[in-house]
């Protein structure tokens, strides 16, 4: 699949926003003392809403009619991608209701937790469909499997956990418990991913006979029939060489997970307690960069079946 | 109705014409045009309904070269249909069509994404989705003599390797030529219960081919003839 990078921005920054707001609550109402304050949830909130926002301006950049963009939640009852456009816009309401409930103060404490509780459960929701977008299409076999939307999750938590900590950090200047909390996040993410990588290892899908019908002889490709590229080759036809695939797996290992838990790690000692969260949340939007990219380049859509691949 | 078409792979000789009719014919139609970019120039590209692939079947020398036009199979259940968000993207209850509203349509590439029959093209020009219509401004043009009320690729077919029709009908010439002749769904595994059918080539016994005899009166024949070339 051609990797967009409209999409990749969208994946990546909308769902570290999501992460980000549903940790923000999430913490907000569970832990006893409470570091941040009133002024930094709702500066948490806002800066995870400016990401969710910058994610879904981006996505509209994939598109190539986008005046009709406003009909794309018209099809809820079918379409992951309806869902997620409809979740990722009453997802604002949602958000100004508890930023809200926060600086006014409202409501009880009883109503704090349902508010919280709302917010986070429909921040991972959004994530979680974001993810069925994918894992919804029979086609590519790469994406349709359970993980993605797994994957998805874990590393919009994973992402939002560890800005969530920089921002804590401006507050508070010892939070040994929610640094291990992140630490665990990175973990769980990287075991989910390397899952992943094993998991879509040999080609398994469909094959170029099933495609043609012809079951019982070995198929080959004679002619595509088009001397130029078409949008199937283009779109669909993407190929890296699997040497340079692997080494970006590793990358997406080393700046994703080993860096972030590693400066968590140790790190915590050695240098300002800032610093070290800064390196993390670079560290890991770099490697969840990659790894998005990596989301794409590696699947096989099944039309290339018909243009000589044998499996996919 | 379930209209639809079936493909006699035995008999397509793979000239293409299908492809040239349908793109004649829809790029003036309600779905059109059919945009080419660099028509005449160094790498042409452009939209097409449908393209001709060629495949060789079997191992040599008991190989066979196959001509394979593909467009949509208006899936019974269309998954390109059921994923589109804007709802551009519509199934005809009355006869089964996939058609494309572009009026409608987002650009957002996701229909083709969930199709793996390739059948949806989207027009970097117009910024929509097109694909096969099934030439529905043809076949319910009453205008048009009532034998010519079919899809242009198959009205144009000079091998007649294409058959419309309606597979509801048991008795419809789609329906018989598809059940006496075993019709098979391209990658039926899916699930998404392509209409359009596939006709294999009839199995037919293999001719004996030229292969290469070493014996002696061969070498000697060889042998002179190499010395009367030189």
């Amino acid at each position: 699949m051609h990797p967009a990078l409209s999409v990749i921005f969208f994946t990546v920054t909308s769902g570290a926003g999501y992460g980000l707001f549903a940790i923000t609550c999430l913490y907000n109402s569970i832990s006893q003392s409470h570091p941040l304050g009133d002024e930094g949830v709702l500066l948490s909130c806002a800066i995870a809403l400016g990401l969710i926002t910058f994610g879904l301006i981006s996505s509209t950049f994939h598109l190539a009619n986008p005046k009709n963009a406003w009909r794309a939640f018209s099809r809820v009852r079918t379409s992951w991608l309806a869902r997620e456009g409809l979740l990722a816009i009453l997802f604002y309401p949602i958000a100004a209701l508890y930023m809200v409930t926060i600086w006014k103060g409202i409501g009880g404490y009883n109503w704090l937790a349902v508010i919280s509780m709302l917010s986070a459960l429909w921040a991972i929701t959004t994530i979680f469909s974001t993810g069925m977008i994918y894992a919804c299409l029979k086609t590519i076999r790469q994406w349709h499997n359970a993980l993605t939307p797994i994957n998805y999750i874990l590393l919009g938590a994973m992402l939002g956990g560890l800005i969530f900590l920089f921002i804590v950090s401006m507050y508070e200047p010892v939070i040994t418990g929610l640094v291990v909390t992140s630490t665990y996040l990175i973990i769980i993410a990287a075991i989910a991913k390397i899952v992943y990588f094993f998991w879509i290892g040999t080609p398994a899908g469909p094959t170029i006979n099933t495609a043609t019908s012809f079951t019982r002889s070995m198929v080959r490709l004679l002619d595509v029939g088009h001397t130029a590229g078409t949008f199937l080759t283009e779109e669909f036809g993407y190929q890296v060489a699997r040497a340079r695939l692997i080494a970006l797996r590793w990358l997406v290992l080393l700046f994703a997970f080993a860096i972030p838990a590693l400066v968590l790690w140790v790190g915590v000692g050695l240098m300002p307690i800032s610093v070290v969260f800064a390196i993390a949340v670079i560290s890991g939007f770099i490697g969840v960069m990659i790894e998005r990219w990596l989301f794409f380049a590696e699947a096989r859509h099944v039309v290339n079946l018909y243009h000589g691949t044998q499996q996919c | 109705m379930k209209l639809g078409l079936v493909i006699d792979l035995d008999t397509c000789v793979g000239c293409n014409a299908c492809a040239v009719a349908c793109k004649q014919w829809n790029t003036s139609g309600t779905t059109g045009p059919l945009t080419d970019f660099e028509p005449y120039g160094k790498d042409p590209t452009g939209v097409w309904f449908n393209r001709i692939r060629n495949y060789e079947v079997g191992d040599y020398p008991n190989s066979k070269t196959v001509h394979f036009p593909m467009s949509c199979m208006h899936c019974d259940d269309a998954a390109c249909v059921t994923v589109c968000p804007t709802g551009a993207s519509y199934k005809r209850e009355e006869d089964g069509i996939v058609l494309v509203d572009q009026d409608k349509c987002m650009g957002c590439n996701y229909c083709a994404w969930a199709c793996p029959y390739g059948a949806r093209e989207l027009d970097r020009e117009d910024g929509v989705m097109k694909k096969c219509t099934l030439c529905v401004d043809r076949i319910y043009d009453e205008n048009l003599p009532e034998d010519e009320r079919k899809p242009a690729c198959v009205m144009t077919c000079p091998s007649h390797a294409r058959y419309f029709g309606d597979f509801d009908d048991p008795n419809s010439e789609v329906s018989i030529i598809s059940r006496e002749r075993n019709g098979e769904q391209l990658m039926p595994e899916l699930g998404y219960e392509p209409v359009n059918k596939y006709l294999r080539p009839r199995e037919k016994k293999n001719v004996d081919t030229y292969v290469n005899e070493t014996n002696s009166i061969k070498a000697v024949k060889d042998w002179v003839n190499r010395l009367v070339a030189r």
